[in-house]
């Protein structure tokens, strides 16, 4: 890019965020776009309550990692900017994890 | 390097990473821990009486095709605006502002259409107070709702002052946003309509 188009943009950082090679766009779209039919689709299967759940949250967790990657572009970052843009997920999967003897008890007590 | 001691959001905080970026992103942060909070209590709520939740979701179940359409109207809307951020870092804003307006006339259908939703299952008394299911329901997607709205006002705004501004950054920052509401829909929509 050139800095003279670009009068927001710092001249000492003029690499910014176009270095990048092309974001399949396109691609990315259809992919999500198939995955939630399959999703869809697989939700109509008994796989017994356990293997839909997994599945579902398995297509979901891969689709939401394409939006992340792809559109919103971490894949292109610097590493440090993905690091901080990731560690919230970490955060939520360990309090997910911490519900779970909640989880089980519930379902003891419910049994 | 002489930097000046106001901040200038469109600077770099990390090399390659302007003040702006770096402050949407960990807005980001804390809206994951708001969310996943959210579904922590769902998931802990359904595990733990699974019947209390089965009617309520039997009948979203039945009623998916509106919601898939809602995913897919959300995903397109997601690839405008990334092709929005690309045109503006490009300098074509006669494409940007197009794209601009196509994600948030979307993101205004998919509004349209919750409502429909809404009345739908309020006609055949699903509301709030039904069950904990439709209690889940109506929290969960009105507070995503509500992120919709707070997504397609800036996007109007970007497609107004796009005309005489470069609003490069500013757009790269409110995509960001955007493609989170959308992920946040990617786990709202198996969690409450499929499983």
């Amino acid at each position: 890019m050139s800095d003279a188009a670009a009068p927001l943009a710092p001249q000492t950082h003029a690499e910014e965020h176009h270095e990048h090679p092309p974001v399949p766009y396109l691609a990315i779209a259809l992919t999500l776009f198939v995955m939630t039919g399959v999703t869809i689709g697989v939700s109509f299967v008994d796989l017994g309550k356990a293997g839909n759940v997994v599945l579902a949250m398995f297509i979901a967790a891969f689709k939401a990692s394409l939006v992340l990657l792809f559109f919103m572009h971490l894949k292109y970052e610097k590493k440090v900017m993905a690091l901080i843009a990731l560690i919230p997920y970490i955060l939520a999967a360990i309090l997910l994890f911490a519900l779970f003897p909640d989880v089980l008890y519930g379902q003891l007590t419910h049994s | 390097m002489s930097q000046a001691h106001v901040i200038d959001p469109a600077e770099p905080a990390i090399p390659s990473v302007y003040h702006g970026k770096l402050a949407m992103w960990l807005f980001l942060c804390s809206e994951v821990m708001f969310f996943s909070g959210l579904l922590g209590a769902y998931i802990t709520l359904r595990t733990g009486d699974p019947v209390r939740f089965d009617a309520g979701h039997d009948s979203l179940h039945n009623h998916v095709q509106l919601a898939a359409f809602n995913t897919v109207l959300l995903i397109s809307s997601s690839l405008t605006m990334a092709l929005a951020v690309l045109r503006g870092q490009q300098k074509r804003t006669g494409q940007q502002r197009m794209f601009l307006l196509l994600t948030a006339a979307m993101g205004t259908l998919f509004l349209v259409l919750k409502m429909f939703e809404y009345k739908h299952h309020l006609s055949i008394n699903e509301t709030p107070s039904t069950s904990i299911f439709f209690s889940f329901y109506y929290t969960l997607t009105a507070l995503h709702g509500f992120h919709i709205l707070c997504g397609v006002i800036p996007i109007m705004g970007l497609w107004w002052y796009a005309k005489d501004k470069d609003v490069s950054h500013e757009t790269e920052m409110v995509g960001l946003y955007w493609h989170f509401v959308d992920l946040v829909w990617i786990f709202l929509f198996p969690l409450l309509y499929l499983i």
